[in-house]
């Protein structure tokens, strides 16, 4: 498959999810939980401190579907989320990371 | 922070001076290993009360039947591995039904933990999926926010359980301590969307077949009066969930009682013909909407929830409201007409008149129904009633006329078997005053019948009414209906000798079978101070009814 059309394929059936989250021990397996008891394959993750490292930012691909929605909005009640923003299946920080993954 | 003397304290001690600045003077669990320095600090303590539970199943419910009764935070305690893991049951019982607790568990030392050491589990780990939030405490320091934290999320917004692991040298470790920190209290959710109430109540205005859905959201918001006020005036015939039963008066002209799987097949018909459904802090649970494609299948929705995932999630509403029930209806209300429907309420009298709910033996106080209808007739609406889970608590979900919010406790999410006996203790610990009423099976109440000894030695006012059919007979009840009648593992053989259990416990009891004048004896049970056991027999086939197969949708009801 060329760049262009993984990337099309991509672009259909993925999202990207940028959360900025508390940073502590126990806060990626709330997150991660959500998905796994719902039996939702998180597909992609990165996880790093953000400035002083009071805060991480997780980034998490996940496949597009009709419990997107539902999903979100649970990950937003999270205590230790504080924000959570959308992005579509090009976002970068995925593409740049895959040649680790080769 | 109110400034204060600084004084050197152990992490055990600031966190039952945390919990007496709280409000807590009741809370409930069984020390251990793990959990002794806070149990050490708690036993100086002048104002916390606690009640020593036999099991921390027990314990867990305890604080439930408190919080439930009073819609306030209630504490259980715990220590390390096999206590933390007893409790679980219990909260993840009060997530479900939103229940506002704070459960404190002791762990091994810091250093310990991951080691497998004695009576060590992940309970933060565990704790996760079961919990609104859950802590595992770093250092003393720490608890002086985080228990006031665990207090405030426990009571905000959508009410629910949170856990604070504390390991025993946090316990242990001695810091200054110069300020308090305020108690945790509920943080006030945003005015819900004026533009969103508007289009809502056009909706109920233009309607022609509305009805009122209230669920367990109505208890939590204290807006009963308010939901009432709205039906009467726009109309509204109005149905419960079993959380939310006792939010309208069952007796009130608008109110069509339980929906759902064990709903009057009246209530179910008329949402099948409804053209409009007002859900009020009602979450769409498979046992009230049955096959949900199938739900009100002519009605425009308006739900009304304080937590926002709960719209859109099994239902997409036309108008979602996110907000605190109460502050939603004050604002909508006003802008609903006063109207009376005549063609509609017309239709669901005749639908109340042709397919009511039919209650056989209710003038027999030897069979469910009559059992049921007697004990309420020696009672007012003063009394509590809770309930364990399986066909006695439908039945009493159907008959009793609760009428009061907070009157009714039963485990409605989770339907957990073994809530009834020691909720109805922690009601009556929080509201001694109060008669607590629990309707058990003989499944049910042998899953915590060790807290007997607990409600003796509390000399707690409950008045236990076992209705014994000799099996667990919501199962049995299935297995009739839908498993061709294979009666399997749902009969008991053995069955003890429940009065002298009662007794032997150091209870009153009562064998409704043996009285000669039922009525009169049940009446000088109920009205006696202290723990009473009434037991009756029931017979295994009585079915409650109607019923929806699970997956069916509600307006394909069996018999009743």
């Amino acid at each position: 498959m060329n760049a262009n059309a993984k990337t099309e394929n991509q672009a259909l059936s993925r999202t990207v999810l940028e959360l900025d989250v508390n940073n502590h021990a126990g806060v990626m397996s709330h997150v991660v939980g959500l998905f796994s008891r719902r039996a939702y394959n998180v597909e992609g993750i990165l996880v790093m401190p953000v400035g002083n490292g009071e805060t991480s930012r997780i980034w998490l691909m996940v496949n597009e579907e009709a419990r997107l929605e539902q999903m979100v909005k649970q990950v937003e009640k999270l205590e230790d989320v504080l924000a959570v923003r959308r992005h579509g299946a090009t976002h970068e920080v995925f593409e740049r990371m895959e040649e680790y993954f080769r | 922070m109110s400034s204060n003397k600084t004084e050197t304290l152990s992490g055990a001690q600031i966190v039952v001076r945390l919990l007496e600045r709280q409000g807590v003077r009741t809370l409930s669990g069984i020390p251990g290993g793990a959990i002794l320095p806070i149990y050490d600090a708690l036993s100086q303590s002048t104002l916390i009360h606690h009640v020593l539970a036999r099991h921390e199943q027990g314990a867990g419910f305890f604080a439930q039947g408190m919080a439930r009764a009073t819609g306030l935070p209630a504490v259980c305690m715990a220590s390390s591995g096999p206590g933390a893991t007893n409790l679980v049951t219990a909260i993840a019982d009060a997530k479900l039904d939103s229940i506002p607790l704070v459960a404190i568990t002791g762990q091994v030392p810091k250093s310990m933990i991951g080691t497998d050491a004695f009576q060590e589990v992940d309970t933060y780990g565990l704790s996760i999926p079961i919990t609104k939030h859950n802590f595992l405490v770093g250092s003393a320091e720490e608890l002086l926010d985080v228990i006031p934290h665990a207090f405030r999320l426990a009571a905000s917004g959508r009410p629910g359980p949170v856990l604070v692991d504390i390991p025993k040298d946090v316990q242990n470790q001695r810091v200054e301590v110069s300020e308090w920190p305020e108690p945790g209290v509920a943080v006030p959710v945003p005015v819900a969307d004026a533009e969103r109430i508007a289009r809502a109540a056009a909706m109920i205005n233009e309607a022609e077949r509305p009805i009122l859905y209230l669920g367990g959201g109505v208890v939590h918001s204290g807006a009963s009066g308010l939901a009432v006020a709205l039906a009467e005036k726009a109309s509204l015939p109005s149905v419960m969930t079993l959380m939310a039963l006792g939010a309208m008066p069952v007796d009130h002209p608008l109110s069509m009682g339980m929906l759902g799987m064990h709903g009057a097949r009246c209530t179910n018909f008329a949402l099948d013909e409804c053209d409009l459904l007002i859900a009020v802090g009602a979450r769409f649970d498979d046992r009230a909407t049955g096959k949900v494609a199938a739900f009100c299948p002519q009605a425009k929705i308006i739900h009304i929830d304080i937590d926002p995932s709960e719209l859109d999630k099994v239902k997409t509403a036309h108008v979602g409201i996110m907000g605190d029930v109460r502050n939603v209806l004050e604002q909508l209300t006003p802008q609903v007409k006063a109207i009376i429907r005549a063609p509609w309420l017309t239709r669901v009298a005749d639908l109340k008149t042709n397919h009511p709910l039919r209650m056989p033996g209710i003038d027999d106080p030897r069979t469910p129904y009559g059992l049921i209808r007697a004990v309420a007739d020696c009672l007012d609406d003063e009394a509590t009633i809770a309930t364990d889970v399986g066909q006695h608590q439908m039945w009493v979900a159907q008959a009793y006329p609760l009428r009061r919010p907070r009157q009714w406790l039963t485990s409605g999410g989770l339907g957990t078997m073994g809530f009834g006996l020691p909720a109805a203790i922690g009601a009556a610990l929080a509201e001694p005053e109060r008669t607590v009423v629990c309707f058990t099976g003989d499944g049910s109440i042998l899953m915590n019948v060790q807290e007997f000894a607990t409600a003796a030695e509390e000399d707690a006012n409950v008045k236990v009414v076992l209705m014994n059919n000799a099996s667990l007979g919501l199962v049995f009840q299935q297995q009739t209906l839908f498993y061709g009648e294979r009666i399997f593992a749902s009969k008991y053989k053995g069955m003890p000798d429940f009065i002298k259990v009662a007794e032997g416990f150091g209870w009153q009891a009562l064998d409704l079978d043996q009285a000669s004048d039922p009525l009169a004896a049940l009446n000088v049970a109920l009205h006696s101070r202290g723990p009473v056991l009434i037991h009756v027999s029931i017979d295994m086939r009585e079915q409650v009814l109607p019923m929806v197969a699970p997956g069916a949708a509600n307006k394909d009801m069996i018999g009743g």
